[in-house]
């Protein structure tokens, strides 16, 4: 049964995440990026993570990606669908020794993940699946990681500013 | 019981795809997807082995980590609008200078 969803999931995942890459029109590419997030939260309950997959789904499916798509509406990127093959010859290849280099590099990356994680391998099996995860959370959040807890939410405020401060039209004079 | 291979193996090529992804595409909105894909799939490996190692600071890792690509999206996207409004596009080829 684990292993049927898992596969689903694994298989639903994958797709989308080509399909974020490879679609030429980013609003396509955002709502890719929301199967894909929707996916891992699934993945995350098959590993017993339950908190991190709800907040997976508020902030990443909920918050970014509707801010993705805010930003692509809002910068008319949802009409301009980018062309199959660029209009000139040199840019063309260009194109084509990007798409080469890209899959190359991606490749020889695949290969040393991999070979890494099978490397490092995954440690025992626990014998005891904890039921309790939510409140684990909490109390190692604000016991031992008390101090990461509270930087991050230095880091959202200085994100907060500094996007209005990046993204208000300057005043004039 | 699903081996914890299998998923770190999924989260590997959800990572490439991510990095493929910023290496071959070059509207910035889609760049910054792609690295979203990569981050999720860090994501999944700490959470994996937060799960095998039966230790619960893998997923306040993942926590923070979200923290941190709320904050990079929305200054990044802050970027993308301000640098959209002097050049007119999302393109980062067009994006080669520091001053203008």
């Amino acid at each position: 049964m684990e292993m049927v969803l898992f596969f689903i999931l694994a298989i639903v995942a994958v797709a989308a995440g080509v399909g974020v890459v490879a679609q030429r029109n980013a609003t396509r590419s955002a709502l890719f990026l929301l199967i894909n997030f929707c996916c891992l939260a699934g993945l995350y309950i098959l590993l017993n993570a339950q908190f991190v997959a709800i907040v997976q789904v508020i902030v990443y499916a909920g918050a970014i990606v509707v801010l993705f798509l805010f930003v692509v509406m809002l910068l008319g990127a949802d009409k301009a669908e980018e062309p199959r093959r660029p209009a000139d010859s040199g840019a063309r290849t260009v194109q084509r020794f990007q798409w080469m280099a890209g899959l190359m590099l991606g490749a020889l990356l695949l290969a040393g993940v991999v070979w890494a994680l099978v490397l490092a391998g995954a440690g025992a099996l626990p014998a005891v699946i904890p039921t309790d995860n939510v409140r684990q959370l909490g109390i190692a959040l604000l016991t031992d990681f008390v101090v990461p807890f509270e930087l991050a939410s230095l880091i959202l405020l200085v994100a907060i500013i500094s996007a209005v401060v990046l993204a208000k039209k300057r005043l004039e004079g | 019981m699903v081996p914890a291979s299998y998923f770190l193996v999924l989260s590997a090529i959800l990572f490439t795809l991510g990095a493929i992804g910023v290496l071959i595409r070059r509207n910035a909105l889609v760049i910054f997807m792609s690295v979203e894909l990569m981050l999720n799939a860090v994501n999944l490996t700490l959470i994996t082995y937060s799960r095998f190692l039966d230790d619960i600071a893998g997923q306040v890792f993942v926590l923070v980590v979200m923290a941190v690509a709320a904050a990079e999206v929305a200054v990044g996207l802050a970027i993308v609008v301000a640098v959209h409004r002097h050049k007119d596009t999302t393109d980062v080829d067009q994006m080669s200078v520091l001053k203008w």
